[in-house]
């Protein structure tokens, strides 16, 4: 046994995660560990946070449970992006060795798309698309707690690498040779694979549901052209996941095989291809840009209307580009690597098919115009955050369309201008978009407003941190500076350029403190939403107390128009008029360990799997089964809530009459 | 919510399709299917990308052997056969015919996987694994991911027998038999693929 405990730490540990930064944040982490066991167990905790959220299959807290792993997501993301900037403005220091620096850049781009823009954008879905449609609950309520599990528990496993047995380190995009095993032994791109295959199926769950749940659970009346645009880009954005996440997992999962069990896909031996890989990827990852795109696009429709105090202009149109869009996605995947060589004929039809895109973009970009000309504008943070997304999305698209350009893309191909274009967009369309949706669901999810003064400082940091950080990142860009590099010579001119830029993401750092901050302070002390409608919102979550109570209409609504709150109030109606023999009993979910157990379980085979241990492993896949069979065997997974006790809570909400 | 018609309506329908939430999940279930439709796209594509890439070892004309392929072929088409005639007698309200039905399907099942398994261990005799080149490494995980689907759909139809057992045919078991007499079909729709274009192509071609 001696030999193996030095073999045991050697694996678990490497030199790679005993830098002293990474001492520092284990130890932050383990102390931070111990607090909240120990205040979980001073205040009775425990069982409040088993039975009311590890086992919840309510679509509402399931949003929580999603919004509270993006910020935490959003964080480490953005620490990662403080690092990077830190290393790249004192070039000649070795702030970071190289090798750190290929795993920060890993991990921040992995993070930010996969463990922060996509379970926000998730959270938003679970928090109001419901709600929107006047339906209890999503399609399938514990597929959607199993969804969530997976995407954490993915997370988690993304997320300890950098403790235990080093970070992936070939890029967020993972080609191959790069994650060849005879390139880059270790741990660190099995955890990249795992995690993101178990994130992904977690992901494909998600997109069947929502789905389902908007072509199924739509109230009475409420055909689909009478959707709110937040529920068409709900509907358009899972048709894109339930298509792109499978050629994802094939791709990952060869890579794994290749790995693991020596097969050869995208080796360079025997005959196999890392082109190959790079299709499948952005068969993939091309869509996935308009999956982080679409469902701001609904809530920056949502909010223009509401703040505009105006229908949205040109509602069919607005919904014929999404669906376009949906479309068009599929057939650009090769401007990603025009360089491949694929001949002038295939790179031309892809550099105009990505052009084309440009066209329904740009009529939505007129509509939303369109909605404010003219109307009563309320500059609240959400709608700050619309107006600030235009401007800047249209600079992120036109950069956009150069790179489309073929032989422009030749010359700006992973430089700097590419980077600054991605995340021109990623956010100013995405973040932005996500915070605008966070800003004006909040009440709907928490019961009370984020502060609006602190909201719009928060803004103005981030508006101004991303311009000062990426406009000198374009020039830098033409000045011929590559992405994924730790230094450069300072006598290239790029030093000053990536000094600004670098104080431009710490001013994004900053916001991201006032952020918080607002947050802990309106759960404090920010204003209550007892009207249910604070922002006299159009459509009909408005119409629901917040926090929204468990079973969300005592009375299924019936829908006659497009904006079918904003309709009921013009007519003087109000789902407050609740008659007592109007409720009736309603059959709800019913709470349930196995999401969490199943999460758990595949957590275990793939950290068994990412170190080849294979008892581990083969622990984690019985779990699985064991999970699968109690699930399959379990008839009793709904329970009724009986008309009286709705009766009762409707009465202390001021909603019943009589 | 629902209106008289809406539940003659019901009536009318197949058992399966009666309760709302479990016809939901039937269209669920089709939505799942179409997941796997580019899963395998996404793996038939890598094999036709590297039917060539043979490196040192055998190609599939040398490799196949049409017999067990045939075999195979017979096996899972007329397991798709026996479930759709468990279907029918799910249909009339007979539980026991539906079990027996089911039970055969297994059987078919069983024994096209064991065919396929003794047939990429003839393989693996001739050192035509899938370290020998990216033909066979995308030749298994095409062909090794419908038998890994086969097989989890008998350890499924075992633990529906178990449930049907239990509950008869109720709208939730007349459910989750047909879901999985879509799932069984569409292995065998996938299977007719990969009989055409990796082998048939593979001898022919």
């Amino acid at each position: 046994m001696p030999s193996f405990v030095p073999y045991l730490v050697h694996t678990l540990f490497p030199p790679g995660v005993l830098l002293p930064d990474i001492l520092l944040i284990d130890f932050g982490l383990i102390c931070a560990g111990i607090g909240v066991i120990v205040l979980l167990t001073k205040t009775r905790r425990w069982g409040w946070l088993w039975y009311d959220w590890l086992t919840t299959v309510d679509h509402k807290k399931i949003a929580i449970l999603y919004l509270i792993a993006s910020l935490v997501m959003l964080m480490r993301g953005g620490i990662d992006a403080l690092m990077l900037r830190a290393q790249l403005a004192l070039p000649t220091t070795h702030f970071m060795p190289a090798s750190q620096y290929d795993e920060v850049f890993t991990t921040h781009g992995t993070i930010m798309v996969f463990f922060m823009g996509m379970p926000f954008i998730f959270a938003l879905f679970n928090a109001v698309v419901p709600l929107m449609i006047g339906a209890r609950d999503v399609a399938f309520p514990r597929l959607n707690a199993m969804s969530y599990w997976l995407f954490a528990f993915g997370a988690i496993l993304f997320n300890i690498s950098f403790v235990i047995g080093g970070s992936p380190n070939a890029g967020w995009t993972a080609y191959p040779p790069y994650t060849g095993l005879a390139f880059n032994p270790g741990p660190g791109e099995n955890y990249y694979f795992l995690a993101l295959i178990i994130a992904g199926m977690g992901t494909t769950m998600t997109g069947i549901n929502f789905l389902v749940t908007t072509l199924k659970m739509r109230a009475p009346g409420m055909s689909l052209m009478k959707m709110p645009m937040f529920v068409w880009s709900t509907m358009v954005t899972s048709a894109l996941i339930l298509f792109a996440f499978p050629p994802l997992t094939v791709a990952l999962a060869m890579s794994l095989f290749d790995r693991l069990f020596g097969s050869h896909f995208f080796t360079l031996a025997r005959g196999g291809m890392p082109m190959m890989y790079v299709n499948l990827f952005w068969l993939f990852g091309h869509p996935e840009v308009y999956i982080l795109i679409i469902p701001l696009f609904g809530v920056f429709s949502e909010v223009v209307a509401t703040f505009s105090k105006k229908v949205l202009f040109g509602y069919p149109v607005m919904v014929a580009s999404i669906v376009a869009i949906m479309f068009l996605a599929y057939g650009t995947w090769v401007h990603h690597f025009f360089t491949m060589g694929a001949g002038p004929a295939v790179n031309a039809f892809f550099g105009l098919s990505t052009m084309l895109i440009a066209i329904p973009t740009g009529v939505k970009i007129f509509n939303w115009i369109f909605t404010m000309w003219g109307g009563r504008i309320q500059t609240t943070t959400a709608m700050l955050y619309q107006m600030a997304f235009i401007p800047v999305f249209m600079v992120g698209g036109a950069t956009g369309i150069l790179l489309a350009v073929v032989p422009a893309d030749y010359q700006l191909h992973n430089s700097y201008f590419l980077v600054a274009h991605f995340h021109n967009v990623l956010i100013g369309g995405t973040l932005f978009g996500l915070l605008s949706g966070l800003y004006y669901w909040w009440p709907k999810m928490f019961g009370m407003k984020l502060n609006e003064t602190q909201g719009k400082w928060a803004f103005w940091l981030f508006l101004i941190g991303f311009w000062v950080t990426f406009l000198p990142q374009y020039l830098l860009g033409l000045k011929g500076m590559t992405r994924r590099i730790y230094t450069y010579p300072l006598g290239f001119g790029w030093h000053d350029l990536n000094v600004i830029s670098t104080f431009g993401a710490f001013i994004m750092g900053a916001a991201f403190v006032v952020l918080v901050y607002n947050i802990v302070w309106s759960l404090l002390y920010g204003e209550r939403d007892l009207t249910g409608d604070p922002w006299d919102g159009r459509t009909l979550e408005w119409s629901l107390p917040s926090p929204v109570p468990e079973y969300n209409f005592p009375r299924i609504p019936v829908v006659h128009d497009r904006d079918a709150w904003w309709a009921m109030k013009q007519k003087g109606q109000s789902l407050a008029d609740l008659r007592p023999e109007d409720v009736h009993d309603v059959e709800m979910p019913k709470n349930s360990p196995i999401p969490f157990l199943l999460g758990a379980s595949f957590f275990v085979l793939g950290f068994g799997m990412t170190f080849a241990w294979w008892p581990i492993a083969i622990i984690g896949f019985v779990g699985i089964i064991l999970c699968l069979l109690f699930s399959g065997f379990d008839y009793d997974d709904h329970h009724h809530l009986k008309a009286d006790v709705i009766r009762q809570t409707e009465a202390t909400l001021g909603r019943l009459q009589g | 919510m629902s209106l008289p018609l809406v539940d003659e309506h019901a009536q009318q329908l197949p058992l399966e399709f009666a309760d709302e939430h479990e016809s939901m999940k039937i269209t669920g279930f089709w939505m799942f299917l179409v997941t796997d439709v580019l899963i395998f796209a996404s793996l038939f594509s890598t094999y036709a990308v590297f039917h060539n890439s043979v490196a040192a070892g055998p190609t599939a004309n040398q490799l196949f052997k049409m017999g067990p392929v045939l075999l195979e072929t017979l096996l899972l088409l007329t397991s798709s056969f026996t479930i759709g005639l468990g279907i029918y007698a799910m249909r009339k309200g007979q539980v026991r015919a539906l079990m027996a039905w089911t039970f055969l399907t297994i059987l078919l099942g069983a024994g096209f996987v064991t065919t396929e398994i003794h047939d990429f261990v003839s393989f693996a005799a001739l050192h035509a694994t899938w370290h020998t080149s990216a033909f066979l490494s995308a030749f298994d995980i095409l062909v090794g991911t419908h038998g890994a689907h086969v097989t989890f759909g008998i350890f499924w139809a075992v633990t529906l027998l178990f449930q049907l057992r239990k509950h008869g045919i109720t709208e939730r078991t007349a459910r989750k038999i047909y879901t999985f007499s879509l799932y069984w079909h569409f292995l065998d729709i996938v299977w007719i693929f990969i009989f055409t274009f990796v082998y048939l192509n593979g001898k022919l071609g």
